[in-house]
């Protein structure tokens, strides 16, 4: 198994452990965190896609997904994480309540 | 190219100008749009599909910007929805308060001009990455001017919208990288032309799809809509259930047809129809048991989704069904673009008109709008006039865009989707009638009633008499749709378009 591969599967076993974390825990802190790492997973993928050619020079396509990516993960982690702290400072909680709740009270 | 650029700059300038000036920015700038994306559907009409390539940069490191009739009628849809959601917005500012639902914050017409700018993005766009960039700037932007509400509800709502949309968009990046490293391109001719059922692209459709599923709320990944747009400031539930859901929608409607076809069963549209339908009985069933006004409209939304999804079978299955009747797929796929764009007016209309009624009640539980009609009536007939178009009735566009799903679904043999869609007018009905029952009520009730500017109404209604014009408009938003159509056959000998 050459690095490129090694890369490639290391990714994709990130994004399913974030893949699970992220649908298992409830604290929304965890959530962003395990989005986090989903999107580095994707991120390890593109780098082991871009040496798939071996023995030449690596491809600069996946390069810019990455940085691409790596600029959306980023503003979506600073955007998620105030709003997790205004809605601590608004509700006290730090876990989506039971979504029954919007519908049928004010 | 200007359609993007235009908001853009309008964003970036209101932002760093302060409030006051920030308000003379919006006019001029609204008023370019339009006219960049008239100027844009008469070059579409004239000389067909344009084509931009940004920075002079080819493929595959350059953006391509395409412009064919479905982009141009949805470009269009968006600057008319856009333009009078905003002047309601200006008019709810004006009104001052306690009643602005957070319009007057700084940032709101900054993040409104942005999201104008993404939406224009998303329907020029042509190569998968790029999309995803701009589905990105969609969550980003809308998830802001949702929390601008500031209320409890709005924040977790917007939370939940967030992380659901955090999660469809890795699943569809995955898809576009797992879709990369095996046919090294991301543009979606391309993709059409190479693309041939395998493992490894199948789970890349399967990601892509899912991804764009939960964005767009189909049943049964809809949980978090009701919420976001029932607690969201009332011109942004507008853009929310009007656009912003049609984009992902739009995605999923060119990735399918364009790039995925040749990989795809006949019986994988068939699925997309199932949970369609599903999102049509249980989203009207919801909406019949809501207590708020704007969750009615907001599970109305979740239903009127379920249409949309219906083009799948009925276009792509008939397509790879039977031979000889082509008709029916472009039928389809006019008849469902038709309803999209008659539901974005219509359902505008409705959260507009809401907002009105909200904000002269003091509350939008239905149980305090008993006898609204006598103090609000453009209000109430503008809700009553989108209500015609959402459950279908002649002449509206809703009308005309059902005839024809139920035409094609006749004609190509698939009669359940027909039964599907009259339960699902029967079930809109009966929300609608619902809503207008307590607001038409005259009965001398002692309620206080807050005056409501007449620009806010008018605006409402405004939306909801286009809805209708489009039902009596006649052949041209067809031939405009039909332009550089993707519901035409790939041409055969293999060339990209």
């Amino acid at each position: 198994m050459n690095q490129a591969t090694l890369y490639a599967l290391t990714g994709v076993m990130l994004f399913v452990m974030g893949l699970r974390a992220f649908l298992l825990y409830a604290h929304l802190l965890r959530k962003i965190l395990a989005f986090n790492i989903m999107g580095s997973g994707i991120f390890l993928l593109l780098v082991g896609i871009a040496g798939r050619v071996p023995n030449a020079a690596p491809d600069p396509v996946p390069h810019a997904l990455v940085l691409t990516g790596i600029v959306v993960s980023v503003s979506f982690t600073a955007f998620g994480l105030v709003l997790l702290r205004r809605i601590y400072a608004k509700t006290g909680k730090t876990q989506l309540t039971d979504r029954m709740e919007h519908t049928n009270t004010e | 190219m200007w359609a993007v650029l235009l908001p853009l700059a309008t964003a970036t300038l209101a932002f760093l100008a302060d409030r006051r000036a920030a308000t003379w920015l919006i006019f001029p700038g609204a008023v370019s749009i339009l006219a960049s994306v008239s100027g844009l559907l008469r070059q579409v009409w004239l000389f067909g599909p344009q084509r931009h390539m940004v920075g002079g940069w080819s493929a595959p490191l350059g953006i391509e910007l395409y412009a064919d009739g479905l982009s141009a009628s949805l470009l269009a849809m968006t600057a008319v929805v856009m333009s009078t959601a905003g002047f309601y917005a200006v008019q709810t500012i004006r009104r001052g308060g306690s009643h602005t639902e957070g319009c007057d914050n700084d940032f709101f017409w900054p993040l409104w001009f942005f999201l104008w700018a993404t939406l224009n993005a998303v329907f020029l766009s042509r190569d998968i990455f790029n999309l995803y960039i701009t589905l990105e700037l969609l969550v980003l932007c809308s998830v802001p001017l949702l929390t601008l509400a500031g209320s409890g509800a709005a924040l977790t709502a917007g939370m939940r919208y967030l992380l659901v949309a955090m999660l469809g968009s890795m699943c569809y990046l995955l898809g576009v990288v797992l879709l990369y490293a095996r046919y090294d391109t991301l543009s979606i001719p391309h993709l059409g032309a190479l693309i041939e059922p395998a493992p490894a692209t199948l789970t890349a459709i399967a990601l892509i799809t899912s991804g764009l599923l939960l964005k767009t709320a189909l049943f049964p990944l809809h949980f978090w809509l009701p919420g976001a747009h029932g607690n969201a400031p009332t011109p942004v539930s507008a853009l929310l259930s009007g656009l912003v859901v049609k984009a992902s929608f739009y995605l999923l409607l060119r990735l399918w047809l364009g790039a995925f076809s040749g990989a795809l069963s006949p019986a994988a549209g068939e699925y997309l129809g199932i949970l369609g339908s599903g999102a049509i009985i249980w989203g009207s069933l919801l909406a019949l048991r809501q207590v708020r006004l704007k969750l009615v409209i907001a599970y109305s939304t979740v239903a009127q989704i379920g249409y949309f999804f219906l083009l799948f079978p009925l276009a792509t299955s008939e397509l790879a069904r039977s031979s000889g009747h082509p008709d029916w797929v472009a039928m389809a796929g006019s008849g469902v673009l038709y309803f999209l764009i008659s539901h974005a007016l219509a359902k505008a209309s409705m959260f507009l008109a809401a907002g009105c009624i909200a904000h002269a009640a003091g509350s939008d539980r239905l149980s305090e709008l008993i006898g609204i009609g006598r103090y609000l009536p453009v209000s109430v007939f503008a809700l009553a006039l989108a209500g015609v178009s959402l459950i279908g009735l002649p002449p509206s566009g809703g009308f005309v865009g059902k005839w024809l799903m139920l035409t094609a679904a006749f004609g190509s043999g698939q009669w359940w989707w027909a039964i599907v869609m009259s339960v699902g007018g029967l079930l809109a009905a009966a929300y609608v009638f619902m809503v207008l029952r307590q607001a038409v009520v005259f009965r001398l009730v002692d309620i206080r009633f807050y005056e409501v500017p007449a620009g806010m109404q008018w605006t409402a209604l405004v939306l909801a008499l286009l809805s209708l014009l489009l039902g009596v408009s006649g052949e041209a938003p067809f031939d405009l749709l039909e332009i550089g159509s993707p519901f035409s056959p790939p041409p055969v000998d293999g060339s990209v378009p």
